[in-house]
């Protein structure tokens, strides 16, 4: 169909080489059932970009039966003049491991929502899940019989654990130290209850990167991040460093300068490396994976506590357990977590992150309350400052 | 007509059923992988056997027809196997070679922008803006196509010292990556919310609303069972809006954008890194925010041309200097770039060794 606003600002951007979101927008009137939907939200926006500001009213409670979480409530403020966004839901469907699909999946997906949505879709939202955006308050219910009866279930929102997410590890990448679809898949399969039913102080992510590239941005943007690595010699093959020589790679200048521990040396055929001193930062791996592979001991490192700067500022997750083995069933992980998450809940106030909780209460609290010792990995330093407590168990 | 039987706690599929029969058979074995192209890539697997990639970008925003035509073209090149990137890329997974030139030469028909691969810049993460987000107080879908048209040879040619990643958060909740990419436009505030005390008796409640403010800011007002700002202590995060909505953040007029720099996330080389202030403020110029564009822009191409191969935005600053980045890019230094809040100690300078 073509639509009834004019959107002299919003056709302006279908002009040029990206991609272009309105082209999108007005795309999904031609296939939704409602295309009065993605029509309004096209007349909405032109407003909003003449205006300088949203429409959208705060999110109020919606659902589908028997969950509180998994569907964002979204009512426009101005119902009179676009109707279609009158309500405007979200609906999010927990991706599967890696984001792969098959044709046949997706195109069940779409044809569902043509049915009872916009057509429009976020591939994917910020925390990883599957975006449906925009349906109505009673196509909720349909939405979750067709989707689920398929074995589509929803993702977390809310004060809940949300839909943990990774990077596509051992499926394509070669970096990989440890299984993190599985990892994923695993973990949310275990806090199935958690996820659905909002019950915690806030928000807790989980994000799971094979190695310390972080494709998923773990250390930044999960509560709990797990950041593959190994224990051991990084294995050389010399005659694969000679090949790279040979086919013109500078292994002094590309590998060697950038290594930060200054732990290799390259003498003109072959190089080595003093194990002792690498921080495993996987530079040198990055530039020559055929020659450099990770040691054989392979496990993850288990930081805590990123988030966005709301409210005193940005955290990056710290490191808690230096290395733990990560094989299936994830028992050892999976206790972890259980025993990081009750002790936040028990303490933490309402909207306070588990990285906020540990700055309130300290890190020693945290770590006796999930059994961890204390481990220079931890810190880049010791304190500079002499006002240290005692607790009564250092006296014993 | 009766709708099928509700499932509850199932979960998200079993992934293996989405794995082209290459990645089954190569899980966990794979070897090592060389670029083609900015936008097509090979893994090889221990056994020999080869997976071809080709990276494609997207708006993230799609239509149920264009995941249709993405399918369409798994179909027909790739046995109906597909994924999507952390970063919202499509990515074909095309198991035989000789369909991988042929899928290419089908989506440059179709005018897919190909590209994204190695010391690139990737699409961009972004956050609902405008387009669905109460909070926003600028359209992220909207400045990332501004920018992309704009820096597209980045993306599907041009090479840069090593990746950059982009990234735009329509508030300060950021929502996407910002505080740790290389460059990224956050959206914010400048003036001091305004209450609306009828609505706010109505619909807020007080004690939470006032425990809502990082900076203690906010006050009992009995007489009106509102609250009040101390202007003074007030810094524009918006999140007694977000506990209380009749406590309105959103100016338009004064709203806008900053540009952050020299966030990293992996541990290469050096350690991951926080994002940090380079342009306090700009004000939202839809549809194409001509002056962000530009910014951007500018610092790209400075680090561009003067960081080392290898070197993120933030190393090859660090390594700089600020003072240096700051004269190096013409960006004007001002009292919002000193830290004012948690930080301050941290980045204070202790040193008479600087540069000028
Ligand atoms: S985080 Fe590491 S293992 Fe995972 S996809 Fe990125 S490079 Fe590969
Ligand atoms: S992984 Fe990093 S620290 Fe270790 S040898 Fe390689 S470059 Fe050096
Ligand atoms: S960054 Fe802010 S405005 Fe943007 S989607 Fe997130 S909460 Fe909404
Ligand atoms: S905007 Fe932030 S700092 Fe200002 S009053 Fe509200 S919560 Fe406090």
């Amino acid at each position: 169909m073509s639509g009834k606003h004019k959107t002299p600002m919003l056709d302006e951007l279908e002009k040029g080489p990206f991609p272009s979101f309105i082209t999108e927008i007005k795309k999904a009137r031609n296939s939704s059932a409602m295309p009065e939907m993605a029509d309004d939200e096209l007349g909405q926006l032109e407003k909003s970009y003449n205006s300088k500001r949203g429409y959208w009213k705060h999110g109020g409670i919606v659902g589908v039966l028997g969950y509180g979480s998994g569907v964002i409530g979204r009512y426009s403020s101005l119902p009179d003049e676009y109707p279609g966004v009158a309500h405007f839901h979200t609906y999010r469907i927990n991706q599967p491991s890696g984001f792969f699909y098959t044709s046949k999946a997706l195109k069940e997906i779409c044809d569902i929502w043509d049915k009872y949505g916009s057509g429009l879709t976020n591939m994917h939202g910020s925390t990883g899940d599957l975006v449906l955006l925009g349906t109505t308050t009673e196509n909720l219910e349909t939405l979750f019989a067709e989707y689920s009866s398929r074995g589509w279930d929803l993702g977390g929102s809310g004060s809940a654990m949300r839909t943990p997410s990774c990077c596509v590890g051992q499926a394509r990448c070669e970096w990989a130290m440890i299984d993190t679809m599985d990892i994923c898949n695993t973990v949310t399969q275990h806090f199935q209850d958690e996820l659905h039913r909002p019950a915690y102080p806030y928000k807790i992510k989980n994000k799971i990167s094979g190695c310390a590239c972080d494709c998923v941005a773990a250390i930044a943007r999960a509560d709990i991040s797990v950041i593959g690595t190994w224990k051991g010699d990084i294995q050389i093959n010399q005659a694969e460093v000679k090949k790279y020589a040979d086919s013109g790679m500078d292994i002094q200048s590309d590998v060697i300068d950038w290594c930060p521990t200054e732990c290799m040396s390259f003498d003109g055929s072959s190089i080595t490396i003093d194990n002792s001193q690498c921080n495993r930062c996987m530079h040198c791996i990055t530039r020559m994976t055929k020659a450099l592979k990770p040691g054989k001991e392979r496990g993850a490192s288990i930081l805590v506590g990123s988030k966005a700067p709301i409210v005193v500022g940005s955290l990056l997750s710290w490191v808690i357990v230096p290395f733990m083995k990560m094989e299936s069933p994830y028992e050892e992980y999976i206790e972890l977590l259980e025993n990081m998450i009750e002790w936040w809940d028990d303490n933490a106030k309402p909207r306070e992150r588990i990285g906020e909780l540990i700055e309130v209460k300290g890190m020693r609290p945290f770590l006796e309350a999930i059994g961890v010792d204390p481990q220079p990995q931890q810190v880049y330093e010791p304190r500079k400052d002499p006002f240290f407590f005692w607790s009564e168990s250092d006296f014993a | 007509m009766a709708l099928p039987e509700r499932q509850t706690d199932i979960g998200p599929p079993d992934y293996r059923q989405f794995l082209p029969p290459v990645i089954e058979k190569n899980y966990g074995k794979w070897s090592h992988h060389e670029i083609l192209t900015p936008g097509t890539m090979v893994h090889y697997a221990e056994s020999g056997d080869k997976l071809f990639t080709v990276r494609v970008a997207s708006p993230r925003l799609l239509a149920t027809d264009s995941i249709r035509e993405l399918c369409n073209f798994a179909e027909e090149y790739c046995d109906g196997y597909l994924r999507f990137t952390t970063r919202n890329n499509v990515e074909f997974l095309v198991s035989d070679e000789s369909k991988l030139e042929p899928l290419v030469a089908a989506l440059k028909e179709k005018g897919h922008m190909i590209g994204g691969i190695g010391p690139r810049v990737s699409n961009v993460i972004h956050t609902q803006g405008w387009v669905h987000c109460h909070s926003a107080c600028t359209d992220a879908s909207g400045l990332v196509k501004a920018i992309m048209d704009d820096l597209h040879e980045y993306f599907t040619t041009k090479a840069l010292p090593n990746k950059v990643r982009l990234a735009v958060a329509c508030c300060v909740n950021m929502c996407g990556a910002v505080h740790v990419s290389d460059i990224a436009v956050v959206a914010v505030h400048r003036k001091v919310p305004v209450i609306n005390d009828d609505a706010v008796k109505k619909a807020c409640e007080i004690p939470t609303t006032i425990a809502s403010c990082p900076t203690s800011a906010i006050r009992p007002n009995p007489k009106e069972k509102s609250v009040t700002i101390n202007e003074e202590k007030c810094m524009y995060c918006g999140n007694c809006f977000t506990v209380c909505p009749p406590i309105e953040i959103h100016n338009p007029e004064q709203d806008g954008v900053a540009i952050v720099v020299g966030g990293k996330i992996g541990s290469l080389r050096t350690d991951p890194k926080f994002s940090k202030l380079a342009i306090p403020f700009f004000y939202n110029e839809p549809p194409r925010w001509p002056k962000v564009v530009a910014a951007i822009r500018n610092i790209l191409e400075t680090y561009a041309k003067n960081a080392k191969k290898h070197e993120r935005v933030g190393e090859w600053i660090e390594r700089i200097g600020w003072e240096d980045f700051f004269k190096q890019t013409g960006i004007e230094f001002t009292f919002q770039h000193i830290d004012d809040f948690t930080f301050m100690r941290d980045t204070l300078r202790t040193s008479a060794a600087f540069k000028y």
